[in-house]
């Protein structure tokens, strides 16, 4: 894990690179979900066309809706509170950004090795609570304050398996590295095969159907879109929002689903490495990127499906949910990955 | 009135107990939360004002007229042919099952009688109107749960209703179609078996949506035991159609009283559930679609050759006299008190609308509820603006 | 069956509405003023003021009409503006007749201006009857209906504000429709329907021919 690249690079440079490269990593991925999954796939689904104008296909849609956006008039109600209300959407965005941070896309190419990972990944991901809360609250709508209020709710009670199911890959791996995850599950072995190496998902199945349920539920997508339930409180915490502060907060949302989803990609599917190729190829600094591009985008596949397939769940149902069983499914999924580990 | 449901005692408490925490504790009080009349929910511009506490409801009351269009004055300086112009835009949705029943109370107070053809076709566009009405329900009542997709299917699909209603009377929404004595116009060449086709694809859409939501573990949660109406309850609020049927009470306008189309002459039946809750009302929504679809095929097939229209004068006057008919619309019954002085022109209409009853009933039914649920309650209870507002 | 056959068909009397009437008869003694029996199909009732209330409770619990259909008024004071049809074919249609129109009420008569009217139905037995009740000039209040029927309320609500009429024991009894501020009541007769006021109705020009008649009053 400690192998230099073949070029030396001065510190400086490397941290342009890392910058220009943590820009991209966290725009790319949401911009291809954005396109392939929210503008195509689910227009399919739902038996449409989908943006077909802008670009082959549609593919420059994203970019006229960003040009859209900016072009918006950026309101602030009368009794917002000012400070609060232009700063939330940045709070949540940069939680994103800094989820990405520990993220790695091959051997070298990371943003920072940090020894507890996913650890930093998850609590920082969580403080997009907070500029949903403040963008609640400072909205000065009663429709956005119990959009935030929900949304707190929400995120705290799902938080918590999400962990839980991290931690019996934590546990399998014994470490809390991602890149040691990522070497854990290439140089891992079912029953003495080593093929295809061990990728969590089919030893910590339950883990990461937890996950991925628990992940749906932080993205606020839905059947768990209570915070912005747009039948019930018009856009929730986002009501208020026009122009670019709404944008920052659409970016936000997608990108925390790329974030999301390249955490499970890295803790389940094998992360940036590919069965066959050895972990210090070089090859893997470009190869792997793309290899955990296409990781998570099944499983945005997944999300989205869920997404345009289900009603909402009401919030009492949601937290019974967290609460009665995917906490516990989560524990005993601990305990036997805890119990099973000793044994062999 | 005895039958509380348990949730709704309990909200009754909450009540009182919002209202002592107000008074001497904890110095709270409880939100009033504005529902519209811009929102996503009303379709429409309905406005209800709730008092929450947290997120249960503690008082609702609904505040209709913002689309108020004042039809029963209207009606009183318009001929008797052109009162259909005005009460197609009732029910926006089924709007040919709009104009029959006053067409029908003309036609008792001038005592005559539509030829079987015009009868039949009537009978078809009426169900067409419910189809096309009834499928949009059955998509938006998904929405409102939170499901986006089958709303695309419900306006995909009703595409073909509102084709296949066009192409007879030449509007989509509003046909206008129906006259004192019969109809305007008899049906086109080929439209029998275009019909026939569309109604395969409406069956296609029933099914879809049984599997997609009936079967789904999310909608049944968040529609079982969710507004629960029980039946003395219903009939005294005046509830009708399907969410009467829906509330165990066996009755229904088209079997039961099915005055001047042609439902006795066919093979159905009509659905009920005992449970009187949201899933209830949607499950005898998709039921009755179904239903209607067999209704249609039986109307198709039976169509009696012969004119459209009665001899009636060119100049209408309508005796003295005073009738009212109902007939079973998408909504519920819908009923027109009409009042002739013997004149050109209606001396009173009371336009008996279903909406209007349905939505009376939810300051009772949303006390108790959850914010989610009150979205639910008005999707399941399916009303249309202008079928309250008038 | 089809009610436009009944005028073949037409029972000379129609057992099940005479008992429907005779029963509430029994109930309410003198109160009941007036029944017709629109034989085969529909039935008329006018009760007298002060049994209003019973009245409703009478249909509900004895005779089983559960079912809250309607409930509404009617202004029966000629219009003090005519038919707002003045266009000349109209006119040619009915030749204005210069005498002042008595005030009629309707089948079951009446002796005052504004009558509440309210259609019960039996969901067991498919039978509807309306209830009539004349509305005194002077007072123009009724006793409510809330109480037996929860329906009542909006449509109380709604002849408030629209007639005028009070009904004494409503539970909240205000504007439905209306603004708060509203003035008047626009469906009663003397409320002018300012459109027709401001601009003339231009009468009947347009109207399609009926099938097999010759169109030949089709006026420009």
């Amino acid at each position: 894990m400690t192998t230099q690249l073949a070029v030396e690079l001065a510190y400086w440079q490397q941290s342009i690179l890392r910058s220009v490269g943590v820009i991209a990593a966290v725009l790319l991925p949401a911009g291809t979900i954005v396109y392939l999954f929210l503008f195509k796939m689910m227009s399919f689904m739902q038996s449409r066309l989908g943006p077909n104008e802008a670009g082959p296909y549609g593919s420059m849609q994203l970019l006229a809706e960003v040009g859209k956006f900016l072009q918006k008039e950026d309101l602030i109600p009368d009794g917002a509170d000012r400070r609060v209300f232009t700063w939330a959407p940045i709070v949540v965005v940069a939680s994103t950004f800094v989820t990405y941070v520990v993220v790695p896309f091959g051997p070298d190419a990371w943003f920072a090795q940090i020894p507890t990972g996913i650890y930093f990944a998850l609590a920082v991901s969580s403080l997009s609570v907070i500029g949903v809360l403040m963008a609640g609250w400072s909205s000065a709508n009663k429709y956005s304050l119990m959009g935030g209020l929900r949304a707190a709710g929400q995120l705290i009670a799902y938080e918590l398996p999400l962990v839980l199911a991290a931690l019996g890959v934590v546990i399998q791996a014994g470490t809390m590295d991602m890149q040691g995850i990522v070497a854990a599950q290439r140089t891992g072995e079912i029953f003495g095969f080593g093929g295809i190496g061990n990728p969590f998902i089919l030893t910590q199945f339950v883990g990461f159907m937890i996950f991925l349920i628990a992940m749906q539920a932080e993205l606020t997508q839905p059947p768990f879109d209570m915070p912005v339930a747009e039948s019930e409180l018009v856009a929730g915490y986002m009501t208020e929002y026009s122009g670019f502060r709404f944008l920052l907060f659409f970016i936000g949302e997608y990108a925390t689903a790329g974030a999301f989803s390249a955490i499970a990609a890295t803790l389940f599917l094998g992360g940036w490495a590919l069965p066959g190729l050895d972990l210090d190829n070089n090859l893997m600094n470009v190869l792997g990127p793309v290899v955990l591009l296409v990781k998570i985008l099944l499983i945005m596949f997944l999300v989205m499906w869920f997404r345009v397939t289900y009603p909402r769940f009401r919030e009492d149902q949601l937290q019974i949910f967290a609460w009665k069983y995917l906490i516990p499914l989560s524990l005993v999924n601990i305990t036997a990955t805890a119990v099973l580990k000793v044994v062999f | 009135m005895t039958a509380v449901t348990e949730r709704q005692q309990l909200a009754y408490i909450a009540n009182q107990a919002a209202d002592m925490r107000v008074n001497v504790e904890l110095e709270t009080e409880g939100m009033t939360l504005n529902i519209g009349p811009q929102h996503p929910a009303t379709h429409g511009t309905l406005r209800i004002i709730v008092k929450l506490d947290g997120e249960q409801v503690v008082a609702a009351d609904p505040v209709p007229g913002y689309m108020h269009r004042g039809y029963e004055k209207l009606a009183e300086v318009r001929t008797y042919p052109q009162v259909t112009t005005l009460v197609n835009r009732i029910d926006w949705l089924g709007s040919f099952a709009n104009e029959v029943p006053f067409i029908l109370a003309a036609e008792r107070l001038m005592e005559v009688e539509a030829p079987p053809r015009a009868q039949w076709i009537r009978t078809i566009l009426f169900e067409l109107s419910r189809i096309g009405n009834i499928a949009l329900f059955l998509g938006d009542m998904a929405v409102q749960l939170g499901a986006v997709t089958p709303v695309f299917y419900a306006f995909r699909d009703r595409e073909y209703v509102l084709n296949q209603i066009e192409a007879i009377t030449g509007g989509r929404f509003h046909p206008n179609f129906d006259r004192i004595g019969g109809l305007k116009d008899d049906i086109p060449k080929g439209w029998v078996a275009e019909t026939k086709g569309v109604l395969t694809k409406m069956r296609a859409f029933c099914d879809e949506l049984d599997e997609l939501l009936v079967g789904n573990e999310i909608f049944t949660a968040r529609t079982r035991g969710v507004g629960v109406i029980p039946p003395e309850v219903g009939l005294s609020y005046g509830l009708s159609g399907a969410n009467l049927r829906a509330s165990g009470i066996d009755w229904d306008h088209r079997r039961d009283s099915p005055c001047g189309l042609v439902y006795d002459k066919l093979d159905w039946k009509v659905w009920t559930h005992p449970d009187g809750d949201s899933f209830a009302r949607y499950w005898v929504r998709l039921q009755e679609t179904r239903e209607a679809i067999l209704m249609l095929e039986q109307l198709l097939d039976g169509i009696p050759s012969g004119p459209i229209m009665a001899k009636v004068p060119r100049i209408i006057k309508v005796p003295a006299g005073e009738a009212y008919v109902a007939t079973e619309n998408p909504l519920g019954e819908m009923g027109y008190y009409v009042v002739s002085k013997g004149d050109l022109v209606p001396f009173r209409v009371k336009i008996r609308s279903a909406s209007f009853n349905n939505i009376s009933i939810v300051p009772w039914v949303l006390r108790g509820v959850y914010v989610p649920d009150v979205i639910t309650i008005l999707a399941s209870l399916y009303f249309i603006l202008g079928d309250i507002d008038r | 069956m089809s009610s436009t056959e009944v005028t073949e068909t037409a029972p000379a009397s129609d057992e099940r509405r005479d008992a429907l009437v005779a029963r509430l008869g029994e109930e309410l003694g003198d109160a009941l003023i007036a029944g017709h029996v629109d034989a085969g199909r529909d039935v008329w009732v006018r009760v007298a003021t002060a049994a209003w209330e019973d009245a409703g409770r009478v249909a509900r619990d004895v005779l089983g009409l559960r079912y809250f259909g309607f409930l509404s008024a009617i202004d029966w004071l000629p219009s003090p503006y005519g038919r707002s049809l003045d266009a000349a074919i109209d006119l040619e249609a009915e030749p204005a007749s210069g005498e002042v129109e008595q005030m009629e009420q309707g089948v079951t008569g009446g002796e005052t201006r504004f009558q509440v009217f309210a259609r019960l139905h039996s969901v067991t037995e498919h039978i509807g009857l309306t209830l009539k009740v004349d509305v005194p000039n002077d007072t123009l209040a009724l006793a409510t209906w809330t109480r037996l029927f929860g329906g009542a309320n909006w449509h109380e609500r709604e002849v408030f504000e629209m007639f005028g009429i009070s009904f004494e024991g409503h539970p909240s009894l205000r504007k439905l429709y209306l603004p708060g501020d509203f003035e008047g009541h626009p469906l009663r007769k003397d409320f002018p329907l300012l459109s027709r006021m401001v601009k003339p109705w231009p009468g009947i020009v347009d109207v399609e021919g009926m099938p097999g008649v010759a169109d030949d009053e089709g006026g420009e």
